[in-house]
């Protein structure tokens, strides 16, 4: 079953495109990253899914419901957790989820907002005035609020952009568990390795358009074999290993660095080789295994250049 | 859709609770405004004016002062709790839920409603004391009373959803809200008034809604309270479908 269907959805603010025909299908049951640079329309797609924007062309379902000309059911579908820390200052923890059960229709909601909150170390704030929690504690009060309805779609717009270790591993151990449970997330981070870890599926959109849609197997697979890291003593790179490097860290004011794109460890002894006889002395070697933030600077090096999308 | 669902009962509910936290503010000091007014215009005035045969001009002042302060406190309570959730940002937990655009401006309408109320009966209470009362049409009392409350609570709706910031809304209020509602008759007889300045109020809505709520104490009006009642009623249904229109659009809130 189709969780969330977009399509061709495009956006429009005062002549500046933020959505350019965005399509993306998310089956009932996946954890879908959402990821881009800033700008790219993350924000304005997860807003468009529900229904703070409404697009200017194209449409978006939920389960089967469109968020414009049958919003009630499509809302009742989905739980959003929003970017900005927002909260409303004249009530409690306890009160503030019990009047969002409310306004999805769910009367005496106490076991299961008693459930949440434990889930999210939130129990002993529970009678807590919003105004005095600090920012991680209003952040897990904003995901307990999308919560309270049970909702079969879950999206997360950087639900864990600046706030601790602590909330981040308490978070994704709830979500997680929902996600088995069979409820669909859909998740926007800058954090990669949090995607990498947690998404089966990924989008990345680069200024309102979608420049890559694969599994996460699939996109790790895009960048083949590893990546070499050499820092060198003495000397510099030969001419003929510019064509590997995938990051130039002396751009990052890092020395001598290098990231190499190897597509076998054969190559490892070729490169050293190279490296001897250009005069060149390695000081310190690490070989990686290629990971999304690899592939999405790649992905969204080439949206750059417009070497295509897919 | 049912009007008294869950959704609608919980908005109203979370309006309610939100002028109560602050009763201070949002009860107790309008209620002292009224008293001060009475004081000050019933000690000025009281003996020198006599609007109608037999009534003092206290009297006269209590209904119209419980009017005034039932109509603009209808109107700060959606008005400003919508400017409030707009520029926090915190709207978006009444967006985001499948709320209908008429739980959503019943809630925001029936809160005003009764702070409006609440309000309204303090300053009776509290100013009833200082002259002699009758209730010669009550029921004209009740139908004024929450009638003005529902059409002030209405203009809230619709001034919170179009101010983008509280300079815009306060320009509402003073321009717009307390202009007409002391020109609408609280102080005196429009009967007072020269020719032009009559027929002005008589293009004044908030005019045949106080006139009508004297009526109910007084049963007796500048003009008719059936006629009052009908110009009221249009009001309302005008304001109400503009409200439900902006709401429907998202304008302002769903972008």
């Amino acid at each position: 079953m189709t969780a969330i269907q977009i399509n061709s959805v495009e956006k429009s603010y005062k002549g500046f495109k933020a959505l350019k025909g965005v399509s993306l299908s998310i089956e009932q049951g996946e954890f879908f990253g959402l990821l881009g640079p800033n700008g790219a329309g993350k924000t304005t797609l997860i807003s468009t899914i529900a229904g703070l924007i409404r697009p200017d062309v194209g449409s978006v379902k939920i389960h089967g419901h469109d968020v414009v000309t049958d919003f009630r059911n499509a809302r009742k579908n989905l739980g959003v957790v929003p970017q900005e820390l927002v909260f409303d200052p004249f009530f409690t923890v306890r009160e503030t989820l019990r009047l969002q059960s409310g306004y999805y229709g769910i009367k005496n909601n106490d076991g299961w907002i008693d459930e949440i909150m434990h889930n999210l170390d939130l129990t002993n704030k529970a009678d807590v005035n919003m105004r005095a929690l600090s920012g991680g504690m209003k952040r897990r009060v904003l995901v307990a609020q999308a919560l309270v309805h049970k909702p079969p779609v879950i999206v997360l717009d950087e639900p864990t952009a600046g706030v601790d270790v602590e909330l981040r591993q308490t978070l994704w151990k709830f979500i997680s568990r929902l996600n088995r449970e069979g409820h669909t997330v859909v998740l926007t981070t800058h954090y990669l390795e949090e995607a990498e870890a947690m998404c089966q599926r990924v989008a990345m959109l680069k200024l309102g358009e979608v420049v890559a849609l694969d599994s996460m197997q699939g996109l790790l697979r895009r960048v083949s074999g590893s990546q070499l890291i050499v820092h060198l003593k003495e000397g510099a790179l030969p001419e003929g290993l510019r064509p590997l490097v995938s990051h130039d860290e002396n751009e990052n004011g890092k020395g001598n660095r290098y990231s190499l794109r190897i597509n076998a460890p054969g190559e490892v002894e070729a490169i050293l080789a190279r490296l001897r006889e250009s005069g060149a002395v390695v000081d310190e070697m690490q070989l990686q295994q290629a990971d999304l933030e690899d592939i999405f600077l790649q992905i969204m090096g080439d949206a750059k250049a417009g070497k295509g999308a897919l | 859709m049912s009007f008294v669902s869950v959704g609608f009962r919980t908005l109203f509910y979370k309006e309610m609770l939100r002028f109560w936290k602050v009763a201070t503010q949002t009860i107790a000091a309008p209620i002292l405004t009224a008293m001060l007014y009475l004081l000050i215009f019933g000690h000025v005035l009281e003996g020198r004016v006599e609007v109608y045969p037999g009534v003092s001009y206290t009297a006269f002042l209590i209904p119209g002062l419980v009017m005034m302060s039932v109509l603009q406190n209808a109107f700060a309570n959606s008005s400003s709790s919508l400017i409030q959730s707009k520029i926090t940002g915190n709207l978006v937990f009444i967006l985001l839920p499948p709320l209908s655009h008429w739980e959503i401006l019943l809630a925001y309408v029936s809160a005003s409603v009764v702070r409006g109320l609440v309000v309204g009966a303090g300053v009776f209470a509290i100013t009833a004391w200082f002259a002699h009362l009758s209730f010669a049409a009550p029921l004209w009392i009740i139908v004024f009373a929450v009638f003005g409350a529902a059409i002030l609570g209405t203009l809230g709706v619709i001034a919170g959803i179009w101010a983008d910031k509280f300079d815009q809304l306060a320009a509402f209020q003073n321009f717009l809200i307390m202009p007409a509602t002391f020109l609408a008759g609280v102080f005196y007889s429009i009967h007072s008034l020269p020719g032009f300045w009559q027929a002005v109020s008589h293009f004044n809505p908030f005019f045949y809604m106080i006139d009508g709520f004297r009526h109910g104490f007084f049963g007796q009006s500048d003009i008719s309270p059936w006629t009052s009642l009908a110009i009221v009623s249009a009001f309302f249904a005008v304001l109400a479908a503009i409200a439900i229109n902006l709401l429907q659009r998202g304008y302002k809130l769903r972008h």
